[in-house]
């Protein structure tokens, strides 16, 4: 009790500490990296590339559900809209590099969301799902409807090209390298975005919205802001996975997509930075693993049974499992 | 730069060496994928059973052609184009399939074909009815072989103008395929001196039909056309019956319908449809002596789908085992150059532009009285000759015709 | 003849009345989904597939057991009933007083379970069930020809959504319901077992959905996927009409009925579309719905 303790002691260790945990952290990130730079000469580019697009997907609808708290239940519409937009641009306008067909496709999905944001964004918890769901209920019977999309045949052929003009993307490794870079930058964003004092003040507003408005917060404005980056995150996804299989189609906007992307970042552990990765990885695994097999009659069946396990089980999913098993044997 | 290039010259070389022509029988293996819907809305037009029909197909040939092994992988497309299009891309990339059968949505197999063109392999195309499949779309590598929409809007408008139903109502399905298929009834009503007197382009899918229903009633046509499928069409029947469409003097015209269409319907609301088919199951000895053991294996009757997916991987092992070869040119040639005459068609044949050619069906559905058991459901009323049935090459817009 | 916007009245006296038809048959559903709701707080994503479970369960019991049409407007119900008492007591319970989005997380699963299992098993072309005699045929009435079965629906729709609206809200049954539900602790004190309350409610709700699929099934295509689509345009009405409000989903699900008769005459291709354009007016102005309290 009486042992005088040197704050500048404490402070010194906790330091440490937090160097080691940075290190740690640097390092399991450099293997990941590693294991991602290699991936694509043991495994199939395209397939890597898919997971890459849909975990991107995840990441974007997390940083609105796991740290925001905000279900959004319409994110197909951003997923849809960014590669109808990205396909339709890149197949009829002659000479535009692949990289601006990508940005007008985000951009459009931005545009949306802001659109879905102030029309959703003062609504609570389960209406909010609701109001998203009706909007995208609303741009999904828009593509349906439209010539440009090819309807139930979907836009195919859409040209890969060439990045910046000068690489050239039909090739799978090029490709991938290029949704590797993409997708890495945008998942550092979301972490730096977590972390900053923005961040917090999501959690802040998911944790308890009426003390972050007694506070002072804008609130309205934070949330509006969080849909417009997720949505444009999402958007950016839909826009790569249209250039990635050179074909955009109306499963990306059909309301069990938006539910698949809630079981995704379920699956993986919401509310968390690699959650949403691994749980995409997972369900786009499993999905194409099921459908090629012998139960591949019961891929829905299956998929609806691992909705009820996590819900039931596993409500911090597999990273969560993780990291509470980590916490209690090695601290 | 120096990287990219480097993997850019390796994927060329790699590219090269799988392209090369080669004159026998690659890994001495015929490999052969199957992808449908297995499990969504077409799951029972080709679905698990198409799968039972291509192993039919290459037990009859006796599992081995020309020394080689006959192996067949099969997946679900699950209705998506992005599925298809990793499961189709891992086939021929790194599994070495050389053919791939079944393909039924429009979405799927267009997004199918595309890399079927780029890896040269040879698609059999039984399922999906987009007319642009041999049309805008076509490529070297796929063979369109049961149906397309406008064969199926060719057959029943011509008959039933010509039995003097000149006005017609069309309800077509509100996207691509719907707007097809009522782009051709109007121009063949109209080139054949009928009129048509009003269209709804419906949602889709929609399950009640009645308010649509009503506005044809009340519109004062001889025949309402429905310009959708599945679960569209029988809903858009089962309501037809329920406000004595029929009894009330008016026609109805099923565009595409399926056997298992009218199965699920009965013949009691069905009775007195009037619809194209390619196939029946009881049209003589060899389609019956098929079906009966198609059915002992899966315990249905063959749709028009099944019984080409047979009838296609048959023609495909026949040109494979004539040329010695499975490469998806010198098989595509033979497979054109051969007459099809099998239980599936007589004088069948292939054209350039990959559709292939064989006579279309118009049937009637039986009334209660005269279906004689379960499947007993069309009479024959006319046979539509191949070549009236299908878009004449001199309209074509394939790359491949000049 | 006389005209309104270039349709004939008579036309428009039928599309109405469809539009009542259709009406009271979405009152049917979204009530199911408001009881569960209103009273437990769970967003029910497997409704549809109780409905469709209704329907097939009516086809199948007639072909294998022979059950007739009269007897399925009750057994069915009591069968899908009691699997709801089933789901809510193995599965739902276990979340209770979490985030209402879990229910929604798990109910989606089920729904996802119970009709890719039913495709496997029965296909989905759909089954055949034939109009029950009794029904076959209509009558004239000048402006349309009404089946009689259209006219059978809309009555025994109308009738049970005013007894389950009368027993929720006038019957000592109902506020034991209502009160428990709101503070269980306290009616426990009462002596009354609430968490089977809990359970009959939902089954209760379900079996509505399951009531609405034997409707349906002599007039609707019957398959395993029939409640998929439906289920998001009664999620529309219900919201409309304010979630958990009895009366709200009642009324709204006639007036959407309407709404969506009318659309189908004037301008078709919107027909579906429209619930959904209503819902996104409604809530932007009334966040709570039409009848809902403000939350």
């Amino acid at each position: 009790m009486n042992q005088s303790v040197n704050p500048a002691d404490i402070h010194k260790a906790i330091v440490e500490q937090q160097k080691i945990q940075d290190r740690k952290k640097l390092m399991v990130n450099g293997v990941l990296l590693l294991l991602l730079l290699a991936a694509p000469f043991v495994m199939y580019p395209v397939f890597l590339m898919k997971i890459l697009c849909f975990a991107l997907f995840a990441v974007a609808f997390n940083l609105l559900f796991g740290f925001t708290g905000l279900l959004s239940f319409g994110h197909a519409a951003f997923l849809a809209t960014g590669g109808y937009t990205t396909g339709y641009l890149l197949s009829n306008v002659s000479g535009l590099t692949t990289e601006l067909g990508i940005i007008a496709g985000t951009a459009t999905a931005t545009l949306l969301g802001l659109a879905f944001a102030l029309l959703s964004i003062r609504r609570q918890g389960i209406y909010f799902a609701m109001v998203t769901l009706a909007l995208a209920q609303l741009v999904f019977f828009f593509f349906v409807q439209s010539e440009f999309t090819g309807g139930e045949d979907g836009m195919h052929g859409i040209p890969r090209g060439e990045l910046f003009g000068l690489i050239n993307l039909e090739d799978n490794l090029n490709m991938y390298y290029f949704v590797l870079v993409v997708f890495i930058a945008c998942y550092l964003l979301v972490q730096r975005i977590v972390s900053s004092p923005y961040g917090q003040i999501l959690k802040a507003i998911k944790q308890n919205e009426p003390r972050a408005v007694s506070l002072g917060y804008n609130v309205d404005r934070y949330k509006i802001l969080a849909f417009v980056i997720s949505a444009a995150l999402a958007g950016l996804a839909g826009s790569m996975k249209s250039v990635v299989f050179q074909l955009a189609s109306l499963n990306d906007a059909h309301w069990h997509m938006s539910g698949e992307v809630i079981l995704m970042t379920l699956v993986g552990g919401m509310g968390t930075l690699l959650g949403p990765v691994v749980g995409a990885t997972f369900v786009v695994n499993i999905e194409y693993q099921l459908s090629q097999g012998p139960l591949r009659d019961w891929v829905d069946p299956i998929l609806g049974g691992i909705f009820v396990l996590t819900v039931l089980a596993f409500r911090s999913g597999i990273v969560g499992a993780i990291e509470t098993l980590v916490k209690r044997n090695f601290r | 730069m120096t990287m990219m290039k480097k993997l850019l010259t390796s994927a060329v070389a790699s590219a090269l060496m799988a392209g090369g022509a080669q004159a026998a029988i690659s890994d001495n293996t015929v490999k052969i994928g199957y992808l449908a819907d297995m499990s969504g809305t077409y799951r029972d037009l080709a679905g698990p059973n198409g799968l039972k029909a291509m192993e039919m197909a290459v037990a009859d040939f006796g599992g081995r052609v020309n020394g080689a092994k006959i192996e067949i992988v099969s997946a679900d497309d699950r209705n998506s184009a992005d599925v298809a299009s990793s499961t189709v891309r891992r086939w021929l990339e790194n599994d070495g399939v050389d053919m791939v059968g079944g393909l039924v949505a429009s979405s799927v197999t267009l997004a199918a074909v595309r890399l079927l063109e780029q890896n040269d392999k040879l698609g059999l195309v039984s399922g999906a009815a987009a007319a642009s499949i041999s049309n805008e779309s076509c490529t070297p590598n796929h063979i369109h072989y049961v149906y397309d929409t406008y064969a199926f809007s060719v057959g029943t408008p011509t008959a039933m103008v010509k039995e003097g139903n000149k006005r017609w109502f069309i309800l077509a399905a509100d996207y691509a395929f719907g707007h097809a298929l009522e782009a051709d009834v109007t121009r063949v009503v109209e080139a054949n001196g009928g009129e048509v007197v009003g269209s709804i382009r419906h949602p889709f899918p929609t399950s009640d039909f009645s308010s649509f229903i009503l506005q044809a009633q009340s519109s004062g046509a001889d025949v309402i056309a429905l310009a959708n499928a599945g679960s569209d069409t029988t809903n858009a029947i089962t309501t037809a019956a329920e406000f004595g469409v029929t009894q009330a003097g008016q026609a109805i015209a099923g565009l595409v319908v399926f056997l298992s269409d009218i199965h699920a319907l009965g013949p009691e609301v069905a009775q007195g449809l009037e619809l194209t088919t390619g196939w029946y199951w009881d049209m003589n000895d060899e389609t019956r002596e098929w079906s009966d053991r198609f059915m002992a294996e899966t315990g249905v009757r063959p749709t028009m789908i099944h019984a080409g997916v047979y009838s296609s991987t048959m023609q495909y092992l026949k040109a494979v085992e004539a040329t010695g070869s499975d490469d998806a040119q010198t098989v595509r040639q033979q497979m054109i150059k051969t007459p099809i005459n099998d239980m599936f068609a007589s004088n069948g044949y292939i054209r350039e532009d990959g559709r292939m050619v064989h006579d279309m069906y118009l049937t009637r559905v039986k009334t209660p009285e005269e279906s004689a058991n379960e499947w007993d459901l069309y009479e024959i009323v006319r046979t539509i000759p191949g070549d009236e049935a299908f878009r004449p090459l001199s309209e074509s817009k394939c790359k491949l015709v000049n | 003849m006389t005209m309104i916007f270039g349709v004939p009245l008579a036309v428009l006296s039928g599309q109405l009345l469809i539009g009542i038809i259709n009406g009271a048959f979405y009152a049917l559903l979204s009530l199911g989904l408001a009881v569960i709701f209103g009273l437990l707080k769970i967003i029910n994503f497997a409704h549809g597939a109780m409905y469709m479970l209704g329907a097939m369960g009516t086809v199948l019991m007639f072909d294998y057991l022979g059950v007739n049409y009269w007897v399925a407007l009750f057994l069915a119900p009591l069968l899908v009933g009691t699997l709801g008492v089933a789901i809510e007591y193995f599965l739902l319970r276990r979340i209770a007083g979490q985030d209402h989005i879990y229910s929604l997380l798990l109910t989606f699963g089920v729904a996802l379970i119970i009709s890719g299992v039913l495709v496997n098993w029965f296909g989905v072309s759909g089954l055949r069930y034939s109009m029950p005699d009794m029904f076959k045929g209509g009558v004239n009435l000048g402006f349309m020809f009404l089946p009689y079965y259209r006219a059978w629906v809309i009555v025994a729709a109308l009738l049970v959504c005013f007894a389950t609206w009368f027993i929720i809200e006038k019957t000592k049954l109902g506020s034991y319901l209502r009160a428990g539900t709101e503070d269980s602790q306290l009616m426990q004190g009462f002596g009354i077992n609430v968490p089977l309350l809990i359970s009959l409610t939902y089954g209760f709700g379900v079996a509505l959905a399951a009531f609405a699929g034997v409707l349906a099934a002599p007039i609707y295509s019957v398959t395993p996927v029939m409640g998929a689509a439906t289920l998001i345009t009664v999620f529309a009405v219900v919201v409309i009409g304010g979630m958990g409000s009895i009366g709200g989903a009642i009324i709204t699900g006639i007036l959407m009925g309407v709404i969506e008769g009318l659309t189908k005459t004037f301008y078709p291709p919107a027909s579906s579309a429209v619930i959904f354009l209503v819902m996104v007016l409604v809530l932007m102005f009334r966040p709570s719905g039409l009848f809902g309290k403000e939350a």
